[in-house]
């Protein structure tokens, strides 16, 4: 009689897992080209002039300069309005034309995170009926939310190695009469504020040396599908996404590290809506705190729709307990813009934040009070019925 | 009495607790879970290195692991799954930051797995995560924007300070000081067009994602059907 070897005994009881031999998330354009090859799915192109940017395992990304189509936040465009309105007049400022689309839904993805009450094929599907628009146009997508980069970006590697999630998101496409469309990079505003760095700084007017900064990275930006995000050997030495503190070094503010730095912000989706209580505490203890004791920065910038509120609205409550807060919290756009000329109300809208803003302004060079008053100068007209919006010719672009 | 020598490695029931769910039930929902096709790219067993507990931000605050949730799901822990359904999951912030992990896991990805699970049974802690969340999922479903303006209301965000209440007092002429377009809205995050809207309906018809929102909150669900389905009839379309 054979013998079983015990250590066979115990490898035929264990559960087995076939790893994966390379742990690098995978450069996806090989698959991408081929299901386009086999008339699968349709590949919108990169076209014009574009910016090549490094990424985390060094596959090139391309950076589509103009003609782009903005997918926009709800959290941005809802709730911090002048997130969204700074993308656009940057982008208006450098001259590049863009279309702003009502064809377009949220990615819904932070419902998904929350809640739950969605599934693979719903989350695919909502995300190629809004690539799908994009292409109608012949514009290429530019995401403005985190979240929704980090969640198309699983999307995509789960539409090109799933086969039968394919065919089930194409028969809704057939329904919707739409083709299947991915793009061939997805592209987070941060991205594109990189690769536009140079030209935004050329055209800066203020002097930020004296500005001290830290930056939040959003965790659904880097670390889902953490090979398409940008890291650069001159910011952190390529060890840290350099989104958003590519910018900021770029306009020559003061960039200060804090060891929390890849802590999450406490948004937590569910928690945010209904669980507050950790999102406060989170945000407080292990993100303001420890950046206000090793860093005392005039100003934290992020590059998420949910960083920037749970960061900034978090900031409150707090005081009532004593803690050390009290840092305006931004995005890197509203920044930037402010640095180029921007005002500080018309268009960065400013008076949606909740943490006192206008300590920082002074130090920028910044008159608050005299862009308050042009500000209510405005909504008198709008009051009065003179006219019935701001314009972007009321802000300079 | 059972004795934890019958399987030193699993959950005993008892000590798990929800002994009153039938065992063949927890078994069902589990399977449910492993046969979600993203689930193999989720785990790939587990070190008990803790990487993912250091990076966890719910782990700080809650009695909660992501390295017991891939734990548990490596050695397919019956009781033990079934407990963290119920009493666990819902504390994730899913964030993410458990893709450090050493050994290629997604702690957070099994959670969302185990989420849409738990929603689609109607389990208790789903419902109970998503009590007074219902508004949200009727704004998502119905109007394809997830936060409205018009929500900064202060009695729901009393701890966000006084600002929320200025918005909301100035909403409709600070929502005109915009100067993008498509911003001058106060009911959604931007203005969507009518045929969009239709075919996210579709989208949520044809997939079965109204259909799991029945489970979790029948009169919601009930409300968004009738919403849709009157919606897609004014535009000819047939279910
Ligand atoms: S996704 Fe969930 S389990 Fe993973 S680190 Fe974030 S909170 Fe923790
Ligand atoms: S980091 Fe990965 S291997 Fe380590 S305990 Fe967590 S799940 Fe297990």
């Amino acid at each position: 009689m054979t013998q079983i070897e015990p250590v066979q005994l115990l490898l035929s009881k264990k559960e087995r897992f076939d790893r994966e031999p390379d742990r690098r998330s995978e450069d996806f354009h090989e698959l991408l080209f081929d299901l386009e090859s086999r008339g699968e799915l349709v590949v919108q192109r990169v076209q014009g002039d574009y910016v090549t940017v490094p990424t985390k395992y060094g596959t090139p990304k391309k950076i589509q300069k103009g003609h782009l189509w903005h997918h926009k936040s709800c959290g941005q465009c809802g709730h911090i309005p002048g997130y969204s309105t700074s993308i656009f007049w940057i982008m208006r400022k450098l001259g590049y034309d863009y279309d702003d689309p009502r064809d377009q839904t949220s990615c819904t993805a932070w419902n998904y995170y929350a809640s739950a009450t969605s599934n693979q094929a719903a989350q695919a599907a909502v995300a190629l009926r809004n690539f799908a628009a994009a292409y109608e146009t012949g514009y290429f997508p530019l995401i403005h939310c985190g979240t929704s980069y980090g969640h198309y970006k699983e999307v995509r590697s789960e539409l090109l190695h799933q086969p039968e999630l394919r065919n089930q998101v194409r028969k809704v496409m057939e329904k919707l009469g739409k083709p299947m469309v991915l793009p061939e990079e997805i592209v987070h505003y941060s991205e594109w504020l990189y690769a536009m760095r140079d030209e935004i700084a050329a055209t800066q007017v203020l002097d930020l040396k004296d500005i001290a900064v830290t930056v939040h990275p959003a965790c659904h930006y880097y670390k889902l599908v953490e090979g398409d995000a940008i890291y650069d050997p001159d910011v952190y030495h390529g060890q840290r996404t350099a989104a958003v503190s590519g910018l900021v070094q770029t306009l020559g503010a003061d960039l200060r590290s804090y060891s929390t730095f890849f802590d999450c912000c406490g948004f937590g989706f569910r928690h945010i809506l209904v669980q507050r209580d950790f999102t406060r505490s989170f945000a407080t203890l292990r993100k303001i705190e420890v950046m206000k004791e090793e860093a005392n920065p005039d100003v934290v910038l992020t590059h998420d729709t949910g960083c920037v509120t749970a960061l900034d609205k978090s900031q409150f409550s707090p005081q009532a307990h004593g803690r050390d807060v009290g840092v305006p919290v931004m995005s890197e756009a509203q920044f930037a813009a402010l640095a180029m000329g921007a005002h500080p109300y018309k268009v960065c809208q400013l008076h949606w934040h909740s943490t006192n803003y206008k300590p920082l302004l002074e130090k920028m060079g910044i008159d608050w009070k005299a862009a308050w008053a042009e500000f209510e100068d405005e909504l008198q007209h709008l009051k009065s019925g003179d006219k019935e919006f701001l314009t972007w010719e009321d802000v300079g672009v | 009495m059972r004795t934890v020598t019958e399987d030193p490695y699993m959950k005993v029931d008892r000590v798990a607790g929800h002994e009153n769910v039938e065992r063949a039930s927890k078994v069902a929902l589990m399977e449910e879970v492993f046969a979600d096709p993203r689930l193999p790219h989720y785990l790939y067993g587990c070190y008990e290195c803790g990487i993912c507990v250091a990076a966890c931000p719910s782990a700080r605050f809650y009695d909660f692991s992501p390295r017991r949730i891939a734990q548990a799901a490596a050695r397919r822990d019956i009781d033990l799954m079934f407990q963290q359904m119920e009493e666990d999951i819902w504390e994730c912030s899913q964030c993410f930051s458990c893709l450090r992990c050493p050994r290629g896991n997604n702690p957070g990805g099994i959670i969302t797995v185990m989420r849409e699970v738990a929603v689609k049974n109607g389990l208790h802690s789903a419902q109970e995560a998503l009590h007074g969340y219902s508004r949200i999922i009727f704004k998502i479903m119905s109007t394809g924007t997830q936060v409205s303006p018009d929500m900064l209301q202060p009695d729901a965000f009393p701890d966000w300070g006084p600002e929320v209440k200025d918005v909301s007092e100035n909403l409709d002429l600070w929502r005109r000081a915009l100067p993008p377009e498509t911003h001058h809205t106060t009911k959604t995050g931007w203005a969507v067009a009518d045929k969009t809207i239709v075919e996210l309906y579709l989208i949520w018809l044809e997939t079965g994602a109204l259909d799991m929102i029945k489970q979790v909150d029948e009169g919601i669900h009930m409300i968004l059907e009738e919403v849709m389905e009157e919606r897609l009839e004014d535009e000819g379309i047939e279910i």
